[in-house]
């Protein structure tokens, strides 16, 4: 009650700032920049230095261990994104310095995070210390390698409850989670995009029996719709660990290309009406022809920023039927495994926050990798709708 | 008239184009006096647009005023408070744009969105303001002025909706109208009906305005005053008898001989020749909405035929019949003679070759995301099956037949090239399959006069060069008189008349094609008036009525 009552008089307090704000900037000169501002943008200007003192007040308190680590972190990757851009403008290829030049600061942090993901997953065997599956002796060695707190400076991030590193384990995972997230992405694409595209174009019974069959799978929650296929795949793979990996891949995929079904088809739809659909047409083109060289290339802005999205949508799909254990198998290292396996020292966040950031790494893994591939794709649909115009 | 409204002084505007600013208007000057009309013309990208905002002290967002000022009745627009523009805008200036269409929120009735200036500016109140729109569409000789306005945008024509976003501009007796080419989307008949509405109305209440258009008859009407710019700057200004009389500069004088483009009549054609396509008896429907009933006509070698008529009198859809797009439910069409099958899928890849097709929206009618090259080679490798540097050869034969320069254009994206440019592209496309045939679907409409006329020319020559057959498709008067041997007239679905050009541009006419004849604005300030005085005011209202 009494936390209510500072929170509004706290907004209140705000508005009367703002409004002597404005007051006070027109009685002094009256210049344009405070004549024509409404009072919304004078009460975020306040607002905004209430946010920023909220901000120092609460860096100092002693126990904001993870608000110090969360603006540490966001100033340390802006930058490096900051750097990474600079760096983009001066080497490469003429092309891609003007791309980096007009590039905002979000779509570099973006493309400096996912070429990062990349480099560890291809090179994970090198870049690893040890191997994914590898047991030592001490398990739940404390994150930090500081001795004092519980670590150990040969497990920098720690080791899990049966005494596996967990940097090794989290460069591993971006090889299995990202690499087949990232297979699974494809193949949702190859399958609805090209029925998609088929049903814009033919239309007819074709169109109307891709479109119910699609919205039947719609209709099922999705998650739910994995978990049930699993199971039922789980029997069929016997013991085989890798052919259920497979068997998750294909289920994840073909839940997925309903999506891009439904985007495929919508975008198609609209070039199709355009007249050099029908010139080609009237020339007599082959249905190959209309798609791929016609169609496809108008849609490619679309389907990218999809395709950027549903990524993520996978990855997280992934991740959430590895934490309730059906998803990647062990000994294989997986983000949402991790998490799952780590999540009770999350309760020892209050007393020992060294210990409770051993579950957190993996989750900012895939937090990072979501937020890297958003901005990448906003950044896409701008520069698309850009050249629209 | 006398007392100044608007003066505009040695006025800058710059435009945002890769992280550069560009000039659109340079150093223009621009007067108005109360209750004068005053007429903006040129081509697009003269800053007509541009330039009608600014005198609204307005800028559509990545464009800049960057230098001069702007005075209404003594107010500084351009470094007026956001509150003091607010309180002149709708109330004291108001803008009546292009496309009522997309002007009006099509979920709100349009006297709802009539009364909201009013109501806002405190004028009137909103039963008041209601009485009055209709006391407007009455003097704006809307049909059923009572009721319409209780409709939504979408459940009225195209003029009608122009007449009431005129009204909704008068609503607060503004001392300033901006019209932005208010006509410029409608038919010729529909725009006789907007054209003498306006006019009526700034005199009656006496209200000064500035009137856009590429248009030279139409402005012929409506201005006291002319003023010509070419690319951000102003050619020269004069009062309207002085400008249209004695033009004092070179580009005004071109845009004058714009309408003069007319070639020779070719020879008639020998009798019992065949055609090269005969449309015979073709009733054709989308649906169960029939559009076609009993369409026939021919099209001789080496002529254009052109098929004129208002939008939804089904021009289009013969041409969609003749193509194969749409089958029609009778008749049949044959080339050569020989009947064609009814749809495009079953015909020959030859047949397909002899009749192309060029659009009217040179936009959509490229594909965006290939190079030019590209675009007119497909049709060079798909029925000719050439490659390597036979293709090249043959490529760069026909952009020089367009007059577009290989080396240059070979490599660039549509979206690169100019709007006449682009209509040559899907020229050169169309004549990569060697046709003998082409259906030019209103390939002018969209254009400027200056271009659409190079490219009048450029069909013409082809014909010679090439003895190819057209058939035009337009509902523009003067292209017909420009270039057709034929006429076909066209109304609700069916041939009204057809014939020579000479015969149909020479009295007696059906009564349509009269209509048709005498609605195209002339170079004559006093067309307008002679027009409606011979028809009679009372004549036009029954005309809007009859097309509701």
């Amino acid at each position: 009650m009494i936390a209510a009552v500072w929170i509004i008089g706290t907004f209140v307090a705000i508005g009367v700032i703002g409004w002597l704000f404005r007051a006070a900037g027109r009685a002094a000169g009256n210049r344009p920049f405070f004549r024509d501002m409404p009072f919304g943008v004078a009460y975020g200007y306040v607002f905004g230095v209430f946010a920023l003192a909220a901000g120092v007040w609460l860096w100092t308190l002693p126990k904001a261990v993870f608000f110090r680590w969360a603006v540490m972190g966001f100033v340390g990757f802006a930058v490096a994104a900051w750097l990474f851009r600079l760096a983009g403008r001066h080497i490469g290829t003429a092309r891609t310095r003007k791309l980096f030049r007009a590039m905002p600061l979000t779509a570099a942090f973006g493309i400096m995070i996912i070429l990062i993901y990349a480099i560890t997953a291809i090179f994970a065997a090198w870049i690893a210390p040890h191997a994914q599956q590898e047991i030592f002796t001490q398990a739940n060695i404390v994150p930090g390698g500081d001795p004092a707190l519980g670590g150990n400076p040969l497990f920098p991030l720690g080791t899990d409850q049966i005494g596996r590193d967990i940097l090794s384990r989290l460069i591993y995972g971006a090889q299995n989670t990202v690499g087949i997230a990232f297979a699974t992405t494809l193949i949702a694409f190859t399958v609805g995009g090209s029925l998609g595209f088929l049903a814009a174009t033919l239309g007819g019974w074709l169109d109307q029996l891709l479109g119910r069959l699609v919205d039947v799978l719609m209709a099922i929650p999705s998650l739910i719709f994995a978990l049930l296929l699993m199971t039922i795949a789980s029997v069929w793979a016997g013991g085989e660990k890798w052919l259920l990996t497979v068997y998750m891949v294909l289920i994840i995929a073909l839940i997925d290309s309903t999506r891009v079904f439904r985007l495929a088809r919508a975008v198609g739809q609209n070039i199709v009406v355009m007249d050099y659909i029908e010139a080609a047409k009237l020339r007599g083109e082959g249905l190959g022809y209309l798609i791929f060289r016609e169609i496809l290339p108008n849609a490619t802005a679309p389907l990218l920023a999809e395709f950027g999205l549903r990524f993520c949508f996978v990855f997280l799909t992934i991740a959430s039927l590895s934490f309730l254990g059906v998803g990647i198998q062990p000994p294989l290292a997986d983000w949402g495994t991790m998490v799952h396996d780590l999540a009770q020292f999350i309760n020892f966040a209050a007393v020992a926050p060294q210990v409770a950031s051993a579950p957190l790494l993996a989750a900012s893994a895939i937090a990072l990798l979501t937020v890297a591939v958003n901005f990448v794709v906003d950044w896409m649909l701008h520069r698309s709708s850009g050249l629209k115009e | 008239m006398g007392e100044r409204l608007l003066t505009i002084k040695d006025l800058y505007i710059e435009g945002r184009s890769d992280e550069t600013w560009t000039p659109i208007i340079k150093g223009v000057d621009l007067t108005l006096d109360k209750g004068e009309v005053l007429g903006l013309i040129g081509e697009s990208g003269a800053g007509k647009s541009t330039l009608g905002l600014a005198a609204m002290g307005f800028c559509r967002d990545g464009v800049r005023i960057s230098g001069g000022s702007v005075d209404f009745d003594g107010i500084d627009l351009l470094n007026a408070s956001a509150a003091t523009k607010r309180g002149l805008l709708g109330k004291r200036i108001a803008y009546v744009a292009q496309s009522a269409a997309a002007s009006f929120n099509p979920a709100h009735k349009i006297i709802e969105q009539h009364v909201e200036a009013p109501v806002q500016h405190h004028v009137m109140g909103r039963a008041e303001s209601i009485q009055d729109g209709i006391e407007l569409y009455r003097r704006l000789r809307l049909p059923n002025p009572e009721q319409i306005g209780f409709r939504y945008p979408h459940q009225v024509s195209g003029g009608q909706l122009q007449r009431a976003m005129t009204a909704m501009a008068m609503s607060c007796r503004p001392d300033l109208i901006i019209f932005d080419e208010p006509t410029t989307a409608l038919d010729v008949t529909t725009q006789i009906e907007v054209l003498a509405a306006i006019r009526d109305i700034v005199a009656q209440f006496d209200t000064a305005a500035i009137y856009i258009t590429h248009d030279l008859a139409v402005v012929a009407q409506m201005a006291d005053r002319i003023k010509v710019l070419l690319k951000g700057d102003e050619v020269e200004e004069a009062d309207t008898r002085t400008m249209l009389s004695s033009p004092q500069q070179d580009y005004t004088r071109s845009l004058w001989a714009v309408r003069s483009f007319e070639r020779p009549m070719k020879p008639a054609v020998a009798t019992g020749a065949q055609p090269v396509v005969s449309v015979r008896g073709v009733t054709a429907s989308y649906g169960k909405v029939a559009v076609l009933h009993d369409v026939s006509f021919d099209i001789h070698a080496g002529r254009t035929v052109a098929v004129v008529g208002e939008s939804g009198s089904g021009k289009s859809t013969t041409a969609r019949c003749i193509t194969g797009l749409l089958p029609p439910i009778e008749g049949e069409i044959l080339f050569d003679g020989v009947p064609l099958p009814a749809n495009y899928r079953k015909r020959s890849k030859d047949q397909l070759r002899q009749a192309q097709m060029i659009y009217q929206m040179a936009d959509t009618a490229l594909n965006p995301r290939v190079t030019i090259g590209q675009i007119i080679a497909r049709p060079l490798q798909f029925y000719g099956g050439l490659s390597g540097s036979a293709l090249r050869k043959r490529l760069d034969e026909l952009l020089d037949q367009i007059e577009l320069d290989p080396k240059i254009y070979r490599d660039r994206l549509p979206s690169e090239l100019s709007g006449g440019q682009k209509q040559r592209i899907g020229i050169a496309r169309a004549l990569a399959a060697e046709p003998k045939f082409i259906i030019c679907d209103e390939v002018t409409s969209a254009l400027d006069q200056l271009v659409a006329e190079g490219i009048l020319r450029l069909l013409a020559r082809l014909q010679d060069d090439l003895g190819l057959s057209y058939m035009f498709i337009t509902h523009d008067l003067a292209t017909v008189k420009a270039i057709a041997d034929e006429v076909v007239v066209m109304k609700d679905g069916r041939v009204v008349e057809q014939g020579e050009k000479n015969e149909m541009f020479a009295p007696p006419h059906h009564a349509y094609t009269d209509l048709l004849l005498s609605s195209v604005p002339q170079m004559d300030p006093d067309w307008l008036d002679q027009l409606l005085a011979q028809r009679g005011v009372d004549n036009i209202g029954d005309a809007a009525v009859d097309k509701m």
